[in-house]
């Protein structure tokens, strides 16, 4: 930086901020007015209590204020906050204001600014920590579950830690990324995990999020561009409160107990098959234990939570510190996540107001260990009349199927041990994580009205982790030959991700409140710098030695078996993966008489992802509304407290995905090698490319209304939307020997979604002893597949994905022109006078007289049609509670366990061993093997439900051993119950297809609350 | 005014800066390199050879799997040979499998669609290799290697493997054209990721322009025997005449077995023996066996790592209580048996007198009953991976067997035939000479030679079934002996019943994958799909 700009940066602010001082006749007082979560409060009115004139927040909630030497209070009062007097005690007064109405004045946080509630445009809707959900929550996503209409949160198993899929209005893409933009604290994430997390927000401690807020329609998430098309979640996390410090210690202990697995065949059931049907050989191989191999595999699992606080103001700098500790052990046992965290958030504000900063720093070190979730599969199918032990050393002691004519003596696809899977593989890693980022917001000296403020974010991730596996595990067992012809076993792996996300967004944004024409105006204007860096290592030359070489470089990285010989040595040391984005956005908000609201934004996006003729698109959105409560013919209703009506248009993209627009070649690795002679050579291939990508561009419509009835105890929006997904990337077969890949991703799909969205909230009783508050949520959405291909193609069938166990290369899935993503492509069963389905008796769909692939039929799909979400608080004298209830309609679900394993031959394998199997086997007796077999819709099953997803209820003991420290006691059970008609493990499974999923735990918390 | 100018350098400036941070959207992947890098070396050049070679055995360039070159199928069934093998094998009496990958029981019980993802597989995958080599073809040009500075004896090796090729290219060709008549035609003057479609061209075009390029690369190859293991010289250039020219009939309508034989007489004349055991023939060493193998598709347990070619060959037909550890595997997949036609062939099931009768049939049923019972079938040995000595390969999962695409007694039994069939340039004598030293082998001594008298075209038919079994030929032979779809003769399943029934003839072609019929709208699909 030039001295010259330093000096127009500082020098000059400070030139005139004492001139001010010096010439100024009366005082001028500034301060800050902010919510009780800390969030500045715009549009406060501020008025000296002996007279002078009124002045009004700005959209930070800052303010100035001239007022006479004699005025020693200040007034401030805005609707919905109430009225508080604060005396003037120096030049600054910072005052926090109750809310008296909350929905009303909620401040939100929108891209690049905040907004009150009742000045929104466009759809979002705003969850902050009161409302979040209670209990055992290791991830931030966790905290909304079902309270949002048009959002699905699904976890993604019962492991401790593990993420969610996320879809806002169903996502927007086939081949693309369809999780939603999250921001945190004004910094966008990646889309990418880091290794060594179950998922990366479970690096983020969620006691520290004071607001989630949720961005649904293109006008509202347009100025995020091309990374907005699934929507955007803004994460805020709490900052710290005026006035001296504060303190905060909750704890929580929590008891997971594992809830629901495969239904399989009991020992005595089983014993009783296998005499049946099986051959005397094996009748003979059945074991005289009764063993349940679920209850070996899985065990109630203890939890702890724990959080300090130091909340406060030093002189102009409200700080907030916390740390936690998180500890959760999974249900599946050996398995545990162990987060430490510590979150510090400073908000100093320099002269008088005039330049304030938003510090924060959130750490985390996670350390995890992954239980073998292959133990699942393993459960299910060990044969349960055997022992768990075997009462040899070998295989380190535990039961396996032998084979005598084995090399390595082990019968080679039969299933092994499950409680050897979990104990004899350590599967470790340690992952910290910085997000630290500083918004500097500087209010011109000269033209107050303008803030130039530069948002600075840094996220830094290092995941590190090894894999090992003694080389007595029957899973690794001998299964390396070295050049000598000894054989290895075991595993000794390490890896290594460091990543380094960096962003530079300087922005303009003017506010101004023009009472002679009754307007506000809001304009942003700003440039932004996004890269993103991730560099990944594969295990290590020597885990114990220096990580670089002499001149800094990484050291290659190799696998090993247990006694550490090398099975594979990658092709390159290290990758390094680089992504850049840089855009230009700018918004204008305008409102007139409060009545008649404008937004219009427009955003230039430019990737890497893209040629440069094709990097750059435009993203343009515009929205209005109307609160109609605010016309004469409505002021004086008395039935509506609240009316708005929201209009909005926009359009958005998507870049996120792999594929290259570049013509590159890649190298083989060692062990696809090719032989001229006696060597071998490494192979250089040509990559399929596609010149033309571009971004995946979605155009979405919104018409809302908000409402509010009976002086707001019942509030409520209704959307309804219309989003047209256009140049969807789909993976596109290419005419044969015109790319050096067949099939290559390609701008040729249009998807539309359709929904409407109801969110109602209520209060349904107030008194002084006792409030319920009720909410109620209702999603509806259907999803079509417009056009997948370049040229209309009748007897085009669409893209099958989502492969199934059973049967190599199977999928059940499909993407059809006309139908709905993610329907299931199968075979019509035929079922017998009894209702019993005929093996491998399909219906002839085609009419042609013979069952082939032209039979399968597009069946249901795996998305919900409707989504329901219902949830209530209650407090009465010093008691509180809640649930929250879900409901998912018209999803379905491939039950996958009863298609691979509710067959004779599974149980009676033909490769020589006894398996467990489905029980359902012993309803429909089938043999199994068939190559249509699995793709029967006899195995996709309605999977609706309706689910209790916790229940609360807690005590506020109020004044505590001393005066000023308070203490809440809390209980909670998560996954109460469920009601589905689907018969697998559970009815809710990211992907619709059940197989071997990690069973959601039944958690129940006890927590207590301490405030001194 | 002078303000105004500064403030509008200012914003020029600014904007000047922007404009150079937008070339940072410019990013180059860092682990892959541009073709500049990659064709500046000789040795760069060989690489990229070796993936067009590799590309018959491997299935992408991560081995076993993981980063694989054909996309929409499962790639551990993306190799060339495992797929080809499927559709010359399954589809007749010489194997079945008990597995329910989808579309795999299409093959046996011949209702095969134009979906079917295995000939879509070995659709692309084949053209996947034509591509390469179109590919190899462009950046070896004269201009190029200019260019490059590439001169002298580099620049001539170089030439030589574009040669190959463009025997590589018309290889896949013959292949493609076999199995789906007539195809889209690309060859290096084709353009990459363009948006121009290929046209089609029928078979019999496809045939001459195989013809026309084996012709004109001739002269330029390596003598017989003389180029590295694992790579084409002008044997494996004859050897493939010989065998379009003994098929031209079905290809073109044009009978060739004059040229059949000249081609066939040339390579067994190129000094070609056979190896003294049969057995020894698909063995992790095999390897060894140069005398008799013309050119083979090279496996390695350590380096050349995937799930099909051999190590699907020798791990799917074990099962039931075969014993892996002598077959020098880690554990079978029970999939693959013959049906009873095939050791009905032999005088015993046992190999006491013809050695190349190699079932296992301890527990296995010889007849049918259920095509996904591995027990019903015998089970064929022909593929271990043990060395001639009995010692497992270099790994127990992936196994060393390389596979011979042409090897010395095809071209013995296309001389034989070319002669019965009535080609002019052979004889009698000779031919019934060269099979007496095939059953010479096969019996250890003459006992099993035949007599003038026995040489007919169905004997040869079975003598190719004896001796070639499981190794891809005998959808083409039953093709070319018209009893491939017909009623008079039948092996059991064939056409979805126990004991077998004649199937339409339009299933003498595979259908063309529906995905580029699609795709590619020059082209028109076989009649019957």
């Amino acid at each position: 930086m030039t001295s010259s700009k330093l000096l127009r940066l500082f020098v000059l602010p400070a030139l005139l901020f004492v001139s001010q001082i010096l010439f100024a006749q009366d005082r001028v007082i500034s301060g800050r007015v902010t919510d009780p979560s800390g969030n500045g409060v715009p549009g406060v009115t501020v008025t000296p209590k002996s007279g002078g004139s009124p002045t009004q927040t700005s959209s930070d909630g800052t303010f100035n204020i001239k007022v006479s030497a004699s005025t020693t209070t200040l007034i401030f009062s805005s609707v919905g906050y109430g009225t508080k007097e604060a005396a003037i005690t120096g030049n600054t007064v910072n005052v926090s204001l109750e809310i008296t109405n909350a929905t009303m004045n909620e401040v939100v946080v929108i891209g690049y600014g905040t907004r009150q509630k009742k000045d929104l445009t466009g759809s979002v809707t705003n969850i902050t920590s009161k409302d979040f959900n209670k209990g055992t929550i290791a991830t931030p996503e966790q905290l909304i579950a079902g309270k949002v209409a048009g959002v699905q949160i699904v976890s993604n198993g019962g492991a401790p830690g593990s993420g969610c899929t996320i879809r806002i209005r169903g996502g927007a893409s086939l081949s693309a990324n369809n999780s939603p933009l999250i921001v945190i604290d004004g910094v966008p994430m990646d889309f990418g995990g880091i290794s060594g997390a179950a998922n990366p927000y479970s690096l983020i401690n969620p006691n520290d999020i004071e607001s989630i807020n949720i961005l649904k329609d293109a006008s509202a998430t347009a100025i995020y561009g091309s990374r907005a098309s699934n929507g955007v979640i803004i994460i805020t996390t709490k900052k710290g409160k005026s006035g001296k410090p504060g303190f905060t210690f909750s704890s929580q202990y929590s008891l997971s107990t594992p809830s629901n697995h495969a239904d399989v065949l009991s020992p005595t059931e089983f014993r009783a098959y296998v005499n049946s049907h099986g051959t005397a050989q094996q009748r003979a191989m059945l074991g005289a234990a009764n063993t349940n191999w679920f209850d070996q595999i899985f065990r109630k699992a203890n939890g702890t939570d724990n959080n300090l606080v130091m909340s406060g103001s030093l002189k102009w700098t409200p700080y907030r510190i916390s740390l936690g500790y998180f500890n959760q052990e999974g249900v599946l046992k050996t398995g545990n996540l162990q987060r430490k965290s510590i979150s510090i958030n400073l908000g100093p504000s320099l002269f008088k107001n005039y330049l304030r900063i938003d510090l924060g720093i959130k750490s985390s070190f996670t350390n995890t260990r992954f239980a073998n979730e292959g133990a699942i599969e393993a459960a299910a199918n060990f044969d349960p009349t055997q022992f768990v032990h075997s009462g040899s050393k070998r295989f380190g002691g535990y039961y396996e199927w032998l084979d005598p004519n084995s090399t390595t003596g082990l019968k080679t696809l039969a299933p092994r041990n499950p409680l050897g899977l979990l104990e004899q593989r350590l599967d470790i890693s340690d992952v910290s994580r910085h997000i630290m980022n500083a918004l500097v917001d500087y209010k011109l000296h000269f033209f107050p009205d303008l803030h130039a403020k530069v948002n600075l974010g840094w996220d830094v991730a290092t995941g590190e982790g090894s894999v090992y596996v003694p080389d007595s595990a029957a899973s690794a067992y001998k299964y390396y030959q070295d050049a000598n012809g000894v054989l290895h076993g075991g595993v000794d792996n390490h890896y290594l991700q460091r990543k380094f996300n960096t962003l530079l967004e300087p922005y303009l944004a003017y506010a101004k409140d023009i009472r002679s024409i009754k307007s506000k105006v809001d304009v942003v204007l700003g440039y932004s710098y996004q890269e993103f860096i991730a560099r990944n290592t594969n295990g290590m030359a020597d885990p114990n030695g220096p990580l670089t070489d002499d001149k800094g470089r990484w050291t290659p990285f190799y696998n090993y078996t247990a006694d550490r010989v090398l099975t594979s040595a990658p092709t390159y040391r290290h990758d390094r993966d680089v992504q850049r984005l840089i855009s230009y956005y700018g918004r204008v908000n305008f409102s007139f008489n409060d009545k008649y609201l404008v937004t219009g934004s427009l955003r230039r996006d430019g990737s890497s992802h893209f040629a440069p003729e094709t990097r750059w698109g435009w993203f343009p959105a515009g929205a209005f509304a109307w609160r109609i409560k605010s016309e004469p013919f409505m002021e004086n209703s008395r039935v509506f407290s609240d009316l708005k009506l929201r209009i909005g248009y926009g359009e958005t993209g998507q870049q996120e995905f792999r594929a290259t627009y570049l013509p590159i070649y890649n190298v083989g690795n060692t062990s696809a090698q090719y032989q001229f002679g006696g060597a071998f050579y490494p192979v250089f291939r040509p990559e399929g490319y596609n010149p033309n990508l571009k971004w995946e561009s979605t155009a979405t419509s919104n018409l809302g209304l908000d409402f509010g009835f009976l002086s707001n105890r019942l509030t409520g929006s209704i959307d309804v939307y219309y989003k047209k997904t256009k140049d969807l990337l789909n993976a596109i077969t290419q005419p044969a020997g015109t790319n050096f890949t067949n099939i290559i991703i390609a701008n040729v799909g249009n998807m539309e979604n359709k929904g409407v969205e109801l969110n109602l909230n209520a209060t349904a009783v107030k008194s002084k002893r006792t409030t319920v508050d009720l909410n109620f949520n209702f999603t509806y959405n259907h999803n079509e597949i417009t056009k997948l291909t370049l040229f209309t193609d009748s007897s085009y069938i669409g893209n099958t994905f989502g492969g199934i166990s059973g049967g190599t290369g199977n999928t059940i899935l499909i993407n059809s022109v006309g139908f709905n993503r993610g329907a299931f492509y199968v075979y019509q069963q035929v079922y017998d006078e009894n209702g019993k389905p005929v093996e491998d008796l399909f219906v002839d769909r085609n009419g042609d007289g013979q069952i082939t692939d032209k039979d399968l039929y597009r069946y249901k799909g795996i998305d919900p049609k409707i989504l329901m979400g219902f949830s209530s608080n209650v407090t009465w004298r010093k008691w509180f509670g809640g649930f929250l209830m879900r409901a998912s309609i018209g999803n379905y679900m491939y039950n996958n366990r009863f298609a691979s394993t509710g067959t004779k031959n599974t149980i009676l394998n033909p490769l020589g061993f006894l398996s467990n199997g489905s029980s359902v086997v012993l309803k429909n007796d089938f043999v199994g093997g068939g190559s249509r077999f699995f793709l029967s819709d006899y195995f996709v099953e309605n999977a609706s439900f309706l689910k209790m997803d916790n229940i609360y209820v807690g005590f506020d003991a109020g004044s505590f051993l001393a005066k000023g420290t308070t203490l809440r006691l809390g209980a909670s059970i998560q996954n109460v119950f469920m009601v589905t008609k689907y018969k697998g493990v559970d009815p809710e499974i990211p992907g619709g297809i059940d197989n071997n999923f990690y069973p959601r735990p039944r958690i129940f918390t006890i927590s207590a609350n301490l405030d001194f | 005014m002078k303000k105004l100018t500064i403030k509008l350098l200012s914003v020029a400036a600014g904007l000047l800066l922007l404009q150079s941070c937008e070339k940072d959207l410019n990013v180059i992947p860092e682990n892959s390199f541009n073709s500049t890098v990659v064709y500046s070396t000789p040795a760069g050049y060989k690489s990229v050879l070796a993936k067009v070679y590799g590309a018959f055995a491997l299935t992408g360039n991560q081995g076993p799997a993981g980063n694989g070159d054909v996309q929409g199928i499962d790639e551990g069934t993306s190799d060339f040979l495992r797929l080809f093998w499927k559709a010359q094998e399954l589809s007749t009496d010489e194997a079945v499998v008990a597995w329910g990958d989808p579309g795999i029981q299409d093959f046996h019980l011949m209702n095969w669609t134009s979906d079917n993802p295995m000939l879509k597989g070995l659709y692309y995958r084949s053209f996947y290799q034509i591509t390469l080599a179109n590919e190899f073809i462009r950046e070896s040009s004269d201009a190029k290697l200019a260019s490059r500075n590439i001169t002298g004896a580099d620049a001539d090796n170089i030439r030589q493997y574009a040669r190959e090729a463009r025997y590589l290219r018309a290889f896949q060709y013959w292949a493609l054209m076999d199995v789906f008549g007539n195809l889209p035609f690309v060859d290096e003057s084709f353009p990459i990721a363009g948006t121009k479609l290929p046209p089609q061209k029928t078979r019999a075009e496809i045939f001459t322009f195989i013809e026309n390029e084996l012709l004109a690369i001739e002269p330029g190859m390596p003598a017989p025997r003389s180029n590295e293991y694992g790579r084409a010289d002008k044997a494996a250039v004859w050897a493939l005449l010989a065998r379009l020219y003994l098929n031209a009939q079905v290809y073109t309508g044009t009978p060739r077995f004059t040229d059949a034989i000249t081609y066939a007489k040339k390579v067994i004349d190129a000094g070609y023996s056979l190896v003294s055991n049969y057995s020894w023939l698909m063995r992790a060493d095999n390897n060894l066996n140069t005398n008799e193998f013309i050119l083979t598709i090279n496996y390695d347990g350590r380096y050349t790592q995937n799930w099909g070619g051999t190590t699907f060959l020798t791990h799917a037909p074990v099962g039931g209580s075969m014993s892996a550890a002598s077959f020098g595997i880690d554990g079978g997949w029970g999939g693959l048996r013959t049906t009873k036609n095939i050791p009905l062939l032999f005088p015993d099931v046992t190999g006491a007198a013809d050695k190349r009768s190699q079932f296992y049939t301890s527990g296995q049923n010889l007849d049918i009953f259920s095509l996904t019972t591995f027990t019903d079938g015998y089970a064929i040995t022909k593929y271990k991976n043990v060395t001639r000595t009995g010692q497992p390969g270099s790994s127990l999962t992936w196994v060393d067997i390389d596979f011979p695409l042409f090897r010395l007694p095809e071209m013995y039994l296309i001389y034989a035939e070319a002669v019965l069939r009535g080609g002019t340039g052979g004889d009698l004598t000779t031919a019934l000479g060269y099979i007496n030293q095939l059953r010479t082998r096969a019996y250890g001594n003459s006992s099993g030679n035949i007599t003038a008298g026995q040489l007919t075209l169905d004997f040869i038919l079975d003598e190719r079934a004896r001796e070639l079994y499981w190794e891809c030929f005998r959808r083409t032979d039953l093709i070319r002996y018209n009893k491939f779809v017909e009623g008079t003769y039948l092996w059991p399943w064939k056409g979805g019943t126990q004991n077998g029934v004649a199937v339409p003839a339009f299933r003498k072609l595979y259908p063309l994958p529906s995905a580029d019929v699609n795709a590619n709208p020059n082209l028109v699909q076989n009649p019957g799909y």
